[in-house]
């Protein structure tokens, strides 16, 4: 069996119709219960209870990064072999992305305000992750744009491919400029870097949860698409006899 | 009740603002996709 077949709509539905309940139940199992974990850990020394917000805003930044790159994967699938699955599963990410994007800038904005005294700096993760936030923007709004399907996931992966740049930037902005206010990754293996294991394991779980919550919305999103365009395919068809 | 000192409202305001997107995403993504199947399926009762 080729994983090709899963470009077939019918096969999609029927597969994605299938795994979708335990999708939904480990998502949310693993992020109610990483994220109450999450909240009744002790408070850190130096950071007080803020500390407890680096269970929503580190996930959310690394599905942030991590759809688009998912997105890079389906358009090119598109590019090269025209599976229409495959540009729908990349138009479903794109809001699930930006709702990412901004809770990884909002709650990072309110943790900022008291730990490093401003809400905002132009710093080379921040500045790349907002610019992240306005790609998946112009992602949607071209989608929105162009009435042809085809003619909107051509150009619509293009700007993806475009806008990969920026995804890599805002990973490893920290290591590529070695300035500004944010630390560098929050999960080092480093010695002496590591994070204690009361905020780790915790934060493990909500990150598959967060993963799962993708997993999920990303099936249900898609297989709308789906629906969408057999809609319309009926209502032409509808219309020319 | 869980302690959280002077953070409070810093802490309070991003779980608050995180899970307001969350369940915003969750339920227009559940609301479009019954609207979707809804009127896939009266087309094609009608079709």
């Amino acid at each position: 069996m080729s994983i090709w077949e899963y470009a077939n709509p019918v096969k999609f539905m029927r597969t994605s119709g299938a795994i979708l309940p335990f999708a939904v139940a480990g998502a949310a199992a693993c992020t109610l219960g990483g994220l109450l974990w999450g909240f009744l850990t002790p408070e850190d020394y130096k950071q007080g209870s803020t500390v407890k917000i680096v269970f929503l805003h580190v996930p959310a930044a690394m599905m942030a990064i991590n759809i688009w790159v998912m997105m890079l994967v389906t358009s090119l699938i598109w590019l090269v072999r025209r599976h229409h699955v495959s540009a729908l599963a990349a138009k479903a990410a794109a809001p699930i992305g930006a709702v990412m994007t901004l809770i990884a800038l909002a709650t990072g904005a309110i943790w900022g305000q008291p730990m490093w005294g401003t809400w905002w700096e132009w710093d080379p993760r921040l500045t790349s992750f907002l610019i992240l936030l306005l790609f998946y923007i112009g992602y949607m709004a071209l989608w929105a744009a162009v009435e042809d399907p085809d003619s909107a996931a051509d150009l619509t992966s293009v700007l993806c491919l475009v806008g990969s740049v920026f995804a890599l930037l805002s990973r490893y902005a920290v290591l590529f400029w070695n300035q500004g206010l944010h630390q560098g990754a929050s999960l080092s293996v480093a010695p002496g870097e590591r994070m204690s294991a009361v905020y780790r394991y915790p934060l493990y779980l909500t990150m598959a949860g967060f993963f799962l919550l993708f997993l999920a919305l990303l099936l249900i999103r898609t297989r709308t698409e789906i629906r969408r365009r057999r809609l319309a395919a009926l209502q032409a068809r509808e219309m020319r006899t | 009740m869980i302690e959280l000192g002077k953070y409070a409202g810093t802490v309070l305001a991003s779980y608050g603002v995180s899970l307001a997107l969350l369940a915003g995403l969750v339920w227009q993504t559940i609301s479009a996709n019954a609207r979707a199947r809804r009127d896939l399926e009266r087309q094609e009762k009608n079709g």
